[in-house]
């Protein structure tokens, strides 16, 4: 698998390191949402097609990303720094 | 029978051996052909019913003529002789026969082949169930495989290669070389990758003219322009074995296997090609067509017998025949005859099939069984007419071509049918492949060369490049005339697939026991597994399957394909990460100094550490832990810690930011000061520990253990990216940057004031916990931190990693005076476990702050991770905590894992109460000692309980005590 990072273009799959499910992202405050996080910790979705997952360019530029990728296919539909995404979600609030 | 022409180097002859005796040969032969010129049929055996075998084919997907090549420790089982390239000094060996290949005491199972049918193993060791480990494992397993191992190490070198490129071209036959010649004309970078050594694919084996010239100079011309081409790479003796995902394919470049000593260079190499498009010009297989007795050395495809004429100069025998259901045939039939070698018949199953020369036909007429027990002699022809038997050495059998579309099936894409041409051709293909040549149904040379042709201007124009098609040479384009014909009907047995003896008798049982679905079939009667993956047989056997269910074959459907394409070597696949380059080793600053000074070392991850020093005069490994354990108490000793992980944070929310990644506070850490720190996983579990100092306000080195040190920082760089973004806070790891030393022991600071620049190292000054930025050693940069891992008096100091030889040496040749002792791990372990502190056992991902002793640590006044999940109630209520053991009979060991219980309880797996974690023999308490945890443990200090250690049978009785063994009231390391 090749996955298109933004900033440095093709990088083999093998330079990765997979994480998984990016709700990972959305961690809830520990000190004002304490319930919600056996839900974070725990439950994660296992779709069998699109899935935004998290890869980091750990023999790279160390770069976490979140990969939007059908697992039945493999097909990679979108790359983005995780960074940014996360700083967008924390705008929004 | 060696023939006249052929493309071998007849001015040089090599000599090679068979089952020990000596033939010759010449370059340009593969094994096969060199014993076919030998007057060799017979190369194998078959797996199951042991049946004399010849070849086959004259290729890769050759089921029979496998054979272990060379000796002692490049032994290679199952090679396919006719896809070995012949060198001098060759040796092979003839396998899966026993006591030799003419007389094998294993063909018994022909005899008991009504027995040993579809299904067999299946329905016959499925009783009694006691037997199977014992008898039936054993004795399937000893008559199982067909080569074997040398048993020693591969003793070649075999290496990976990343390639990308515009265009792939798989096969340099008509197709693929029209392909790569037109796309490498209009600039891209283009790969031709071929599994043979000479390019031309199949033109190599016709005897057809290109603009009126043997294929061969059109070759030539092709390769002369390729080699003034330099975006054109040639790969020759490079399979592609697989397609994968994106446009990456695994390829295999045969670099020295046909040298006769591999070991000049590097064996083989696995490519890992990127290609943007990718042309598939893999040609096709010829299939036979079962008929009874159709195993027979001598009997083989048509398309193989006219390749040993023509390429090879070698015929299986002076006198053949062909049977066919299509016009191709006959052009095998020609083809041997314009070799000298005569044709005794041409059978056509068609009843108005017309020769196409002078030689013998006998139309509408079926090959109904054979004879030769180790060599065919004669056929025998049934025709509306009657029968009869023909001799003949050899019978070339064409039964149509199959398209090589494996690598189009890769992704799970299935072949369709294709009524017109009687053959399997590639469905939906993988992203950026396209087909071209035989392997597309494009059998004729000249519509070969044409579809090249296009599907490289088709590739270029996906990637926005133009190409004009290359002007194409006169060839042939004859139609095949085919007429399916997939079985003569009869009794005797006839193959389907000769690697596996599966014969039309078996798939005609699996269709009566409802195997009847091509993935069952497949695995009822093991057809088209094995080294040569049913290429010359699976499309023929589900032909068989559709007729008995009276179903199309199009309704049939066929299995699909996986990686590889043909046999890899596991050794490739290695690519030379074997031994230390499997892992390999990093070494510590120290590491050539504590060499010279009596180091044993061990692995710790990747690390090598000094485990410990042995002394003129020690024998055994206690003599030099204890003594550098009682010296480092005693004086001062030195560890080297470089093997920590040591991460630099840094930015004015560097504070905030650790604040949320241990479960204690950091952001309050006074500048000059080192804290203790603990992380947690979000699930609340211990994750690692280590140090966090202060260097300056916004400047942070965290150290981890050395075994979390790269999933630690990973850990931070996630906080640090997806979880609080909007920090002001950047990491590096810099644990190769800083070699780092642990002075300890009451010599400690004497020692370093002897190499420190002016620095004040009094108690006052730099306390228990401080941290500076200094220079040592006149004017080397330089870290010190007061920090202790065993309860003494310590430091660490750092330096850039290319000065810790140096400072090691220095420190021990200024500290002679002061009891200086380099130590190793085994003592760092000693005198941790003496203090009580927790490492990796206690921190072993399933254990608690609270287990620790810790819980109070945990933050309630800030969010950290794992701060929430840790006040779960499950694991607030987890009675087990970290406590001292000590044997109650101190000559008693104590060993690490064993389970804890109150004295004289039942031992169940309801009254276990703790297991042992670390435990060491403490020359400071003159006995072993252990760590553990324990239930309620604070509150039975002084009890006397149980170690259970079952695997070895003992029950020691231990008395719980404080965990911190030594200096309980931390008096020396404040000192």
């Amino acid at each position: 698998m090749l996955i298109p990072h933004p900033l440095l273009g093709l990088r083999d799959a093998q330079e990765f390191t997979y994480l998984g499910d990016a709700a990972l992202l959305n961690r809830p405050d520990g000190l004002t949402a304490p319930e919600a996080f056996n839900d974070y910790v725990y439950l994660r979705d296992n779709p069998a097609g699109v899935h935004r997952e998290l890869w980091f360019h750990e023999q790279g530029d160390r770069s976490w990303l979140i990969v939007t990728r059908n697992t039945l296919t493999h097909d990679i539909l979108g790359v983005e720094l995780a960074r940014d995404v996360a700083l967008g979600a924390k705008g929004a609030k | 029978m060696r023939l006249q022409g052929g493309l071998i180097d007849r001015s040089k002859t090599l000599r090679f051996t068979f089952d020990g005796k000596s033939y010759q040969g010449h370059p340009g032969d593969t094994l096969a052909s060199a014993l076919l010129a030998n007057g060799v049929r017979l190369m194998g055996r078959s797996f199951k019913y042991h049946r004399p075998r010849g070849p086959l084919s004259a290729g890769s997907e050759e089921p029979n003529a496998l054979v272990e090549l060379r000796s002692g420790a490049r032994q290679e089982p199952n090679t396919r002789a006719t896809v070995v390239e012949l060198f001098d000094g060759l040796e092979a060996a003839s396998q899966n026969r026993w006591p030799s290949l003419a007389f094998d005491a294993m063909a018994v199972n022909d005899l008991l082949a009504d027995f040993l049918t579809a299904g067999f193993y299946y329905k016959t060791f499925m009783w009694p169930r006691a037997f199977w480990e014992k008898l039936y494992e054993p004795a399937i397993r000893n008559a199982a495989g067909l080569g074997r191992l040398s048993m020693e190490a591969d003793p070649d070198a075999y290496d990976k290669g990343f390639l990308h490129c515009d265009l792939l071209v798989v096969g340099g036959g008509a197709a693929g070389l029209a392909a790569a010649l037109t796309a490498a004309r209009a600039g891209a970078s283009v790969i031709l990758a071929d599994e043979d050594h000479r390019l031309g694919g199949r033109l190599l084996a016709e005897s057809d003219l290109l603009d009126d010239q043997p294929a061969t100079t059109w070759i030539a011309d092709v390769e002369s322009e390729f080699a003034s081409l330099p975006n054109l790479r040639i790969m020759r003796r490079t399979t592609v074995w697989g397609a994968f995902d994106h446009g990456v394919y695994g390829a295999v470049e045969r670099v020295a296997d046909h040298l006769p000593t591999p070991a000049s260079a590097v064996r083989q190499t696995l490519w890992r090609i990127t290609a943007r498009r990718m042309i598939l010009a893999a040609g096709a297989t010829e299939r036979h067509i079962p008929f009874a007795n159709n195993d027979r050395p001598g009997i083989m495809l048509a398309g193989a017998m006219r390749a040993y004429a023509n390429r090879w100069a070698a015929s299986p025998a002076d006198r053949v025949a062909v049977f066919t259901n299509n016009d191709d045939g006959h052009h095998s039939a020609l083809d041997m005859k314009a070799k000298g070698v005569s044709v005794a018949a041409v059978i056509d199953a068609r009843p108005d099939a017309k020769a196409f020369g002078d030689y013998r036909l006998i139309a509408g007429a079926h090959v109904t069984s054979s004879r030769g027990r180790l060599g065919l002699r004669s056929v025998q022809v049934t025709h509306d007419r009657g029968r009869e038997w023909i001799d003949c050495g050899a019978l070339g059998v064409a039964g149509g071509w199959n398209p090589n579309l494996q690598l189009a099936s890769h992704q799970r894409g299935r072949p369709v049918w294709d009524d017109t041409l009687h053959a399997f051709l590639p469905g939906d293909l993988p992203a950026g492949m396209t087909v071209a040549g035989a392997a597309a149904g494009h059998g004729s040379t000249q519509a070969a060369l044409a579809s090249g042709t296009k599907a490289a201007v088709e590739a270029l124009a996906a990637l926005g490049m133009t190409a004009l098609p290359a002007t194409l040479p006169r060839a042939e384009d004859r139609a095949s005339g085919l007429h399916p014909l997939w079985h003569v009907p009869g009794k005797g047995r006839a193959w389907v697939d000769f690697q596996n003896d599966v014969t039309v008798k078996d798939i005609r049982l699996a269709h009566k026991e409802n195997m009847r679905p091509v993935e069952h079939l497949k695995r009822w009667t093991t057809l088209g597994m094995a080294t040569d993956q049913g290429k010359t047989s699976n499309v023929t056997a589900l032909a068989v399957m559709a007729e008995l269910t009276g179903q199309s074959i199009a309704a049939t459907g066929t299995t699909i394909f996986r990686p590889p394409y043909t046999p890899v070597s596991l050794s490739v696949l290695g690519g030379g990460d074997t031994g230390t380059h499997f892992r390999p080793r990093r070494l510590t600053p120290s590491h050539e100094w504590a060499r010279a000074h009596g180091a044993v070392f061990v692995e710790v991850g990747q690390w090598m550490r000094a485990q410990y020093f042995v002394q003129p005069g020690e024998t055994h490994w206690r003599q030099s832990v204890d003594r550098e354990v009682l010296a480092t108490r005693k004086g001062v000793g030195i560890c080297d810690v470089t093997t920590l992980g040591k991460i630099d944070v840094q930015g004015a929310d560097a504070g905030a930011f650790l604040d949320r990644l241990y479960a204690n506070p950091m952001a309050s850490l006074k500048v000059g000061m080192v804290r203790y720190g603990l992380m947690l996983r979000e699930d609340g579990h211990a994750y690692d520990d280590g140090t966090c100092a202060r260097l300056t306000e916004d400047h942070f080195v965290v150290t981890t253990t050395t075994a979390q040190a790269g999933p630690v920082y990973r850990h931070m760089e996630f906080a640090r990216q997806c979880l609080w973004p909007e920090l002001d806070v950047q990491l590096i790891s810099t644990t190769d940057a800083w070699a780092q030393f642990s002075v300890a022991g009451p010599n400690a600071r004497k020692l370093l004031e002897r190499i420190v620049d002016g620095f004040d190292l009094s108690n006052a000054a730099f306390p228990f916990m401080a941290c500076a930025s200094l220079t040592v050693c006149g004017g080397l940069r330089a870290r010190l931190f007061r920090i202790s891992f065993s309860g003494e008096l310590a430091y660490e100091i750092a330096v850039p990693a290319r000065y810790g030889h140096a400072l090691i040496a220095r420190m021990i040749e200024l500290g002679a005076d002061l009891g200086v002792t380099p130590y190793g791990t085994e003592a760092l372990g000693v005198l941790r476990i003496e203090k009580g502190h927790p490492a990796g056992n206690e921190l072993n991902g399933q254990t608690t702050a609270q287990m620790l002793g810790m819980g109070q640590m945990v933050s309630a006044k800030k969010d950290a991770i794992g701060a929430v999940m840790s006040r779960r109630e499950g694991l607030l209520a987890e009675p087990r905590v970290l406590v001292g053991l000590l044997p109650v009979n101190p000559a008693d060991p104590v060993v690490a894992g064993s389970h804890l219980f109150t004295k004289d309880a039942e031992q169940r797996t309801e009254t276990d109460e703790g297991w042992i974690t670390s435990a060491a023999f403490s020359p400071h308490i003159g006995s072993a000692i252990g760590l553990g945890f324990l239930a309620n443990g604070r509150a039975r200090l002084g009890e006397v309980i149980t170690a259970a250690n079952p695997l070895q049978g003992q029950q020691i009785a231990l008395r719980v005590v404080s965990a911190h063994f030594v200096d309980p009231e931390g008096e020396r390391l404040r000192a």
